[in-house]
């Protein structure tokens, strides 16, 4: 099960978040009441070229100072607060959400030509492994994840997201099977740029995650969506793959509908699934990418879960249901269905 | 005539499809529900002769285990409308989602436009129940996949010439029941255990009374779609995975 909604505004124009708050609430039968969460591109935009480093502490006595101590280290911290919340439902602060807007020292990465990213990536993914009682689950440029155990409506309420303005949302609601529900569980996944929110299962998450633990990004979420925001990261920062291509790698066609392809569809196929096959993911899901300047949704390659893109001027949605579009635009122009495997994109263009 | 009108503006399915059933025991003959978004189950389990009017957006698994009433949907369906569907009719005046008329034993459901993937997944038969399904768009890949009985109309009207279909696994593991495509199929489409050939006039008559009735629905001329040269798909055999699991 589990809900899924996104929505890009391409000419950048905000929306806050109460019209995806009644979207995904719509969707309540899919999740469980035990994770919810949202993702907003812009909702910084005072500290616009800082790094957001949104951080679950158990308390705020030995693993925040850790955790500051190690931002010092790296960079400095232009302004921290706790991020505001408003216990008014069922959702008790389990984890205290706090945020910091950082600037790395690029000074102290001089072997990477992304000193900056690297840093902060870097740092992640020591304070996930290293430091109990604190995890980082939000860490871009002028974007924010609100998510905990709760209702999508309880969320949205705990967190007010009605007063955050953002270009791009995606928002989603768990119904946990294979792992417990809890606060790190709850979708978005994010790293930098990419957030990404996933109904279904990733049945090769054992061989995705020795892939992607390859190359120094370490899975500690306890499921399987955590992987395909480090794949992204991977594929579309580091190997410059565009959308389009990334999605093929992760969500390639069979071979026997490569060999129904033209030449140079073929080739190009052939290529991404021979250099990628460890990042291709198999099993049943659907999912929504986003980053700064793209919405990027897709299911699997036979279609176990649903995928429905709404239509309406510079607005793209992507969604579980169309009744979930329908509620955030009752206007909607145009409701589809895209293929299995299809990348569907909506990329800003100002 | 009775008529009774629901207005379903953010009301969760319980309470909703509570008012249904009342009217039906209060023996209501129709039901108009106004603001559907994304209601589940709607008419689930009803028996009786009760029509109902959708107007929105209904949710997954409308008209399941559903006994006899007719659903007329005004708008998109979501998942598996039909599922497992014994009498009666669903009407569905746009597109619907995966797992059309899934496991459906009876009635018939008409889609005016496409429908998802899995369309008839596990349709049946058994003596006079013999579930039919028309789709006046097209369908995605698994279209009728272990298909066990009953009749799948496929007219892709969208198409004056249809192009040959090209969705994979199509009729994958049938062993009862036919399909029926209005213009060619490509070969690989087919799935293991399934078989094609031009459908013959006599073959012809089998659809015709459905055909006519998705007709008078959504606005057709029969004769234009039933003068159109069709692809009859049917089992190779009614065990098509005999040799796999046991040896005789």
């Amino acid at each position: 099960m589990c809900g899924i909604i996104g929505v890009i505004d391409k000419t950048r124009e905000t929306m806050d978040g109460s019209a995806i708050r009644e979207a995904l609430a719509i969707m309540d039968e899919r999740g469980n009441g035990e994770g919810a969460g949202y993702a907003a591109y812009g909702v910084y935009p005072d500290y616009a070229d800082l790094y957001a480093i949104h951080v679950f502490y158990d308390n705020i006595v030995e693993p925040k100072e850790k955790v500051e101590e190690l931002l010092e280290t790296w960079g400095m911290v232009e302004h921290d607060e706790e991020i505001p919340t408003h216990e008014t439902g069922r959702i008790k602060k389990v984890h205290i959400p706090w945020r910091y807007f950082f600037r790395p020292n690029r000074k102290l990465m001089p072997q990477s030509d992304t000193p900056e990213d690297d840093i902060v990536t870097q740092l992640v993914m020591h304070v996930n492994t290293k430091i109990p009682g604190a995890l980082v689950f939000s860490s871009g440029k002028n974007i924010g994840v609100f998510k905990a155990s709760g209702w999508p409506e309880e969320v949205a309420d705990f967190y007010r997201v009605e007063d955050y303005e953002g270009y791009l949302w995606i928002a989603h609601n768990r119904y946990p099977t294979n792992t417990a529900g809890w606060w790190g569980g709850a979708h978005p996944f994010n790293l930098l740029n990419w957030s990404v929110v996933h109904n279904g299962e990733i049945t090769s998450y054992g061989t995705n995650r020795r892939y992607i633990e390859s190359f120094g990004y370490i899975c500690r979420m306890y499921t399987d969506t955590e992987v395909v925001a480090y794949l992204m990261d991977l594929l579309a920062r580091k190997h410059r793959l565009s959308p389009e291509h990334a999605v093929r790698a992760l969500a390639p066609p069979f071979w026997e509908e490569i060999e129904r392809m033209e030449p140079s569809e073929q080739e190009l196929n052939t290529a991404i699934r021979l250099t990628y096959g460890q990042a291709m993911m198999n099993g049943p899901f659907a999912i929504a990418v986003a980053s700064h300047d793209s919405l990027v949704g897709f299911s699997d390659r036979i279609k176990l879960r649903p995928l429905v893109i709404g239509e309406h001027d510079q607005r793209l949605y992507v969604s579980s249901e169309e009744a979930a579009i329908r509620t955030m635009d009752p206007d909607v122009k145009k409701i589809s269905m895209p293929r299995a495997g299809q990348p569907i994109v909506g990329r800003v263009v100002a | 005539m009775s008529v009774v009108e629901i207005d379903a503006k953010g009301m969760h399915y319980t309470p909703l499809n509570k008012l249904i059933r009342q009217a039906v025991a209060d023996g209501v003959d129709e039901i108009v529900l106004k603001n559907v978004m994304g209601q589940r189950f709607i008419g689930d389990g009803l028996t009786g002769n009760v029509k109902i009017t959708v107007e929105g957006v209904p949710g997954g698994d409308l008209g399941m285990f559903m006994k006899g009433p007719t659903v007329i949907v005004k708008g998109n369906a979501d998942h598996a409308p039909g599922n497992t569907m014994d009498e009666g009719l669903i009407v569905i005046h746009g597109s619907s989602g995966d797992a059309t008329a899934h496991s459906m034993r009876g009635g018939r459901v008409y889609v005016r436009d496409d429908i998802g993937y899995r369309g008839g997944i596990h349709m049946k038969q058994y003596m006079e129940k013999r579930p039919v399904l028309v789709i006046g768009g097209n369908a995605r890949a698994f279209l009728g996949e272990f298909m066990a009985g009953g009749l799948i109309v496929l007219l892709r009207l969208g198409e004056k010439e249809p192009k040959p279909f090209a969705e994979m696994s199509l009729a994958s593991g049938i062993h009862g029941g036919a399909i029926y495509i209005r213009g060619p199929v490509e070969k690989w489409t087919l799935g293991i255990g399934a078989s094609a050939r031009e459908a013959t006039t006599e073959d012809l008559s089998v659809i015709e009374p459905f055909v006519k009735e998705f007709s008078e629905h959504f606005g057709y001329n029969p004769a234009d779609i039933l003068s159109s040269s069709f692809t009859r798909i049917a089992p190779v055999s009614a065990r098509p995975f005999a040799s796999k699991y046991i040896w005789e």
